[in-house]
């Protein structure tokens, strides 16, 4: 399936918008959730204020205290001896280096020492060291809860998905299936809700915690001083219009990358799946042509966008250490002028790293929610089709013992194009227990039969009857009910025969299964698999089509209902399986008001009517010996198979 | 793995020691980066130092970050060069080994098996080559230069670093060995959830048929609760990463701060201030510690896929095909257009039972021999032997005289016009799809692509579409119908001018009056061409010259339609099957 991570949305603000209304259920752990990311960012904004208040303190207690009015402090007291305050007037004149001073003032008597030597404010060190633990605790667990939230809110979001579209394919008509491409479908639920909830759960918060780190450090460090402000946004500045141009550049590459990647993808699908066929006819050398060129543009589209995006991280990181220098080269100009103290260039030194960081989570927060916001378009899009007409307001009921079988088309007209019909005005009249065969060459439209029958699909105009009853007051639930369908398409799911045989039947008992699969045959074939009726049907390759034909005919007679529609044909069906299913399918049509759709001669010769179709249309209906008299279509259809 | 990497070329080895250099020198300069740092700081702190002083230390600090920067481009450039001509080579090797394989093969691995293992898989492999191999080279060096720089300085702050360094990875570990196992359920379950939705929309009219919607609703809703809950609890798991990491990252700062605070209010006066600018430095260096470490955490997250990867890839490159290459370009004189097969049996290797067994007919040029059979009698089988999908167990098979194994693969399939089962169509227009590949002639003229369409009753509906015969085929056919892809199949076997047809059930998609047609005017313009048909329709092989009747991989019966009813119990209950008494006379 074709990756489409990087397609953009048409209209993104509708489609974000559209996201949110529909994530109003979460509304309270969304707002919880983003409100907490909110917080934790406002935290690790204060914590480095506090760990430069912590700094602070240590360097305090670096300094020995030798102001002058210490030192005169210490002459005047009366309780140091003479000796020693001769010793530190002598140390004090002698003028040396900084490091001598402080090696020979380790060497003073105890009782200066002990007066000069400098003081730690231990205390305070161990209550901000205690702030700072629980800042970072309460931090740490806000920013837990934060996950917790919102990957319970993805992960629901992303299953209510799931659920609404399957809900949603059973209400709607089955044109749009006609029209749109199971595959399509498949993609909606799968990768576009997987999107939906993986990037959802990313990038909101990751969006909500670089915003406010951005804007937080932004007015922290207008508030602390404007002029160093303005330097480490200038500085980073050039940074960041760099990274910008390389982002859109490697988004170019990336983007490239992913269609190469696809193209490549499905070139080697096509050569792997018609392998016999590119060997029959040399085909090697064209395919390898094909796939070098192919490999080769990935190869540049690959390299490019690989080199590009491992750019962002060491340009960052670079743009950290250059608003770094001119933090501290601005600031230390200012402090030789008095404007600032040192703690201001601590303290900046941290919002610069602080004001770099986050913008390039946001472009990449961004880049993800633009994402989001096309799955999600394709998602709503699918969600919001117009749905078949509600039927609460039809109260006739037809129930399934009750019906007798007839049926009756009256001046029916209908066409997939409301401006194409391609039934113009049919009537026939079919009475209970007769056998209709509908016949035709392939392409000539004999579904429409079904889904006409089926109420699959509405009639333009005219009406259908069923014993009287029009099928338009009749709910599609009630007409379904009337029915049993065997197509040619051997409809079983991934479960056991047993359930597959049962299916929604609930009230069907083991002893009516049992015989069904008698009267069909397959009696036999089950006992012989490991796991008897309770054998998997998917993983059972000893399963054939034939007989897999034989469990749905089985299926269809556990229902029993008055009408019958049934196809024929069966296809890759070895011979001695197609009698078989046909025993079985002559039994099905015991009893029933049934439409066929004619393979057989047999059935052809001894249908009580005979519906003849071209092009979507029935051109002709009559007996067999009726249509054979006409010369028609029919005749020539008949006896073109037999030709020499 | 490594074998893997064995086909990295000179130039790449190159590349990748330019890497590792460049990394050592990155590292270097990432580690002296805080020593101007904290000289900087010094300086600014320092009451009166000269403004020059730290313009010169800024300055030789931009040096430093500069130089970091350039380095990272430039070995990004390199790893990024290394592992997409890598990969480009790789892809290139294991497509060429594909095409060379025979059925055999393909059947082996699977179609979609072959698919994933030459783009997802290399995906993974190069991806451990470009980013794995920068982290590889660069956390090592980082992590024993950082600790090098560290050590000795002070052994509580060392002790704290080894416990925040255990704690990560122990957490990481726990994680991963608690998830993992749940990340194969995970895509087990999104399997599943595709399947039930694909059940879902294919089955869409029995299901309504059935009013069943509630009960395949209720089968996906179990699945979507099971995906939902497992996903749920994965997440989970990684919820708690984040916090404890930014955890011990910051304890450990902030441990060393106040480790440092007690030591220095303990300390002398030069000890002092050696301890404070240690601990400066210290926090820093234990945080490339750190790290370091987490980018060897990373590794090992994205190794386990990549060697799973490399794994199959290799599985691929190892095998060989076992259909080998003959030296013949011709036939023999006068055998032109003859099919013989001499007491042929095929089983797969790996297979007890044989498929066919003792098969022999001749037929000659111009014939046609069609094979019928109930499904698993080995029509196709048999046929399939012919252009060497598989190559024969036990007799031979002569086309031209000549033993098919003898040929040159490409002479032989230059003789066959072989059209499958499911038709096969490309992406391209009409035109190119009959056209395709390569007769080892000139070039098939348009003139030739109108005549084959023709022949092939394909003219009707090809001229109704948009653009004609340069209409547009999707990938696979979608865009048109059963039918239509086997004509247009058919036709590319006609354009080739092969002297041998094969039709491998290739009319079952056509009604009986269109299969009539064709086979017709297919006889009508290939009069010298011998045809193998292939048949589930009795309709479609009753004229044949020659007709084999199959059973288990036996021929229970061999001749003509007439001679068949007469004598061949099988073939009786087949036709009858199909075709009322009387018709069957008639025919």
């Amino acid at each position: 399936m074709p990756r489409r991570n990087f397609e953009k949305s048409k209209n993104f603000k509708t489609a974000i918008k559209q996201l949110f209304a529909n994530l109003s259920p979460w509304r309270f752990l969304l707002t919880l959730s983003l409100t907490l990311a909110m917080i934790s960012a406002i935290l690790s904004l204060i914590a480095p204020n506090k760990l430069s208040d912590l700094t602070d303190i240590v360097t305090d207690g670096l300094k020995p205290n030798i102001s002058e009015t210490k030192i005169k402090q210490i002459m005047a007291n009366p309780d140091i001896p003479m000796e020693d305050k001769m010793t530190f007037q002598e140390m004090l004149t002698s003028k040396g280096k900084e490091d001598e001073l402080l090696v020979s003032l380790d060497k003073l008597p105890k009782s200066i020492y002990n007066e000069i030597k400098p003081e730690m404010n231990l205390e305070k060190v161990k209550k901000i060291a205690l702030l700072l633990a629980t800042i970072y605790i309460v931090s740490a667990i806000f920013n837990y809860i934060q996950s917790l939230s919102m990957t319970s809110v993805s992960n629901n979001f992303a299953k209510n998905l799931r659920s609404r579209i399957t809900n949603k394919i059973n209400k709607l008509p089955l044109s749009y299936f006609d029209k749109h491409e199971t595959g399509d479908v498949l993609s909606r639920i799968t990768n576009d809700v997987d999107l939906i909830g993986q990037s959802m759960n990313q990038s909101l918060s990751t969006l909500v915690t670089s915003i406010t780190l951005f804007v937080g450090s932004i007015i922290m460090m207008f508030v602390t001083n404007w002029i160093m402000a303005i330097t480490a946004i200038i500085a980073s500045l050039a940074g960041f219009i760099f990274m910008g141009i390389i982002l859109g550049k490697s988004q170019k590459y990336f983007i490239r990358r992913q269609e190469e990647l696809g193209k490549l993808n499905s070139h080697i699908e096509e050569i792997y799946s018609g392998h016999n066929i590119v060997k029959a006819y040399n085909g090697e050398a064209l395919a390898r042509e094909e796939f070098d060129k192919l490999n080769n543009n990935l190869y540049t589209c690959n390299r490019m966008s690989q080199f590009l995006s491992g750019l962002m991280q060491p340009f960052m990181a670079f743009v950290g250490n250059f608003g770094y220098v001119a933090v501290c080269i601005v600031g230390a100009i200012l402090t030789s002028n008095n404007v600032i103290s040192f703690g201001v260039i601590v303290a900046f030194m941290i919002y610069v790293r602080l004001f770099t960081n986050p913008l390039s989570q946001i472009a990449q927060a961004m880049t993800s929610l633009q994402s989001t916001a096309a799955a999600s378009e394709r998602v709503f899009e699918f969600l919001g089709e117009k749905q078949m007409k509600k039927e609460d307001d039809l109260t006739t009921l037809l129930p399934r013992d009750k019906a007798k079988g007839s049926i009756e088309f009256k001046h029916v007209k209908f066409g997939y194009d409301s401006s194409k019909t391609i039934i113009k005005d049919f009537n026939v009249k079919v009475k209970p227990g007769a056998k209709v065969a509908i016949v035709g060459p392939t392409g000539a439209g004999k579904t429409t039969m079904v889904n006409l029958l089926m109420k699959f699909y509405e009639i333009n105009d005219g009406d259908i009857l069923i014993d009287g009853v029009s099928t338009k007051q009749l709910t599609r639930e009630n007409v379904h009910d009337l029915f049993v369908m065997v197509l040619q398409d051997t409809w079983l799911f991934d479960g056991s025969i047993y359930d597959n045989l049962k299916f929604n039947s609930q009230n069907v008992s083991d002893e009516e299964i049992e015989k069904a699969c008698k009267t069909v045959g397959i009696d036999h074939f089950i006992k012989t698999l490991p796991g008897g009726i309770k054998s998997s049907i998917s993983d059972n390759d000893s399963v054939s089509q034939g007989q897999k034909q034989l469990i749905t005919i089985a299926r269809g007679m556990l229902k029993d209902a008055p009408f019958l529609i049934l196809d024929e044909a069966t296809s890759n069906v070895d011979t001695r399986t197609e009698e078989l299913v046909q025993k079985a399918m002559d039994k099905l049509t015991i009893g029933k008001t049934s439409f066929i759709i004619a393979h057989r001669l047999s059935t052809i010769k001894n249908a009580d009517l005979i519906l003849v179709m071209q092009e979507g249309n029935i051109v002709e209906q009559g007996t067999h010996d009726e249509l054979i008299a006409k010369k028609g279509f029919y005749a020539k259809l008949y006896n073109s198979q037999f030709e020499k | 793995m490594l074998k893997l990497f064995k086909k990295l070329s000179f130039k790449d080895v190159i590349y990748i020691f330019i890497c590792f250099l460049l990394i050592f020198f990155q590292v270097w300069l990432d580690l002296k980066l805080p020593d101007y740092m904290s000289e900087i700081t010094r300086l600014v702190q320092t009451s009166g130092s000269d403004i020059t002083d730290i313009l010169t230390q800024g300055f030789y600090m931009l040096l430093c970050a500069i130089g970091s920067l350039l380095s990272a481009v430039v070995v990004g450039y390199f790893a990024s060069l290394v592992g997409s001509s890598f990969s480009r080579s790789l892809r290139k090797e294991i497509f060429d080994a594909v095409e060379d394989f025979g059925m055999e093969q393909i059947k082996k691995f699977s179609t979609s098996s072959l698919i994933t293992r030459t783009s997802n898989d290399v995906t993974q492999v190069e991806m451990l080559l470009s980013m794995g191999l920068q982290l590889l080279i660069k956390a090592p060096i980082m992590a024993i230069w950082a600790i090098c720089k560290i050590i000795g300085k002070n052994i509580q702050w060392s002790i704290l670093t080894g416990i925040g360094v255990v704690i990560l990875l122990g957490t990481v570990s726990i994680i991963m060995v608690i998830v993992l196992p749940r990340f194969k359920k995970v895509q087990k379950l999104i399997d599943k959830i595709n399947s039930l939705t694909r059940e879902n929309l294919t089955g869409i009219r029995v299901i309504r048929a059935f009013n069943a919607e509630e009960y395949q609703t209720d089968r996906f809703e179990k699945a979507n609760n099971e995906l939902t809950d497992t996903q749920l609890f994965n997440q989970r798991c990684f919820a708690t990463l984040n916090p404890i990491m930014y955890l011990v990252m910051h304890f450990l700062t902030l441990g060393i701060y106040f480790i440092g605070a007690i030591l220095i209010n303990e300390a002398g006066m030069v000890d002092k201030l050696n301890l404070f600018s240690n601990m400066v430095v210290f926090s820093s260096y234990a945080m490339q510690v750190i790290m370091s470490f987490l980018m060897l955490a990373m590794i090992f997250m994205i190794f386990p896929r990549a060697q799973v990867s490399a794994s199959r890839i290799s599985e691929v490159l190892d095998t060989k095909s076992t259909i080998v290459d003959g030296t013949k370009e011709e036939g023999l004189e006068g055998e032109k257009g003859t099919v013989e097969f001499k007491n042929v049996s095929f089983k797969y290797p790996d297979a007890d039972a044989y498929l066919i067994k003792n098969i022999s007919f001749k037929v000659s040029k111009g014939e046609t021999i069609a094979f019928i059979g109930s499904t698993g009698s080995g029509k196709s089988t048999l046929i399939n032997l012919v252009p060497r999908f598989y190559d024969v167990t036990d007799g031979e098979i002569l086309i031209d005289g000549v033993n098919v194994k003898d040929y040159k693969l490409k002479a032989l399939h230059n003789k066959l016009g072989y059209v499958s089962q499911k038709a096969f169509m490309f992406d391209g227009t009409v035109s190119d799809n009959v056209a395709y590949g390569d007769n080892g002639r000139k070039k098939i003229s348009s003139q030739k692509i109108k005549e084959a369409i023709e022949v092939a009753q394909g003219t009707d509906f090809v001229t109704k579409m948009d653009k004609q015969y340069n209409a547009h085929i999707a990938r696979g056919g979608t865009n048109i119908s059963g039918g239509q892809k086997q004509r247009l199949a058919i036709a590319r076997a006609i354009a080739r001018d092969p002297e041998i047809y094969i039709f491998d059930d290739s009319f079952s998609a056509l009604d009986y009056q269109t299969d009539a047609t064709l086979r017709k005017e297919l006889k009508k313009y290939t009069k010298d061409a011998t045809i193998l048909i292939v048949a589930q329709r009795i309709g479609t092989i009753l004229n044949a010259d020659k007709i084999v009747v199959l059973d288990r991989g036996e021929c229970v019966g061999i001749g003509n339609h007439k001679q068949l009813m007469k004598n061949c119990d099988i073939y009786k209950e087949i036709a009858l099957s199909q075709l009322s008494k009387e018709e069957l006379e008639n025919a």
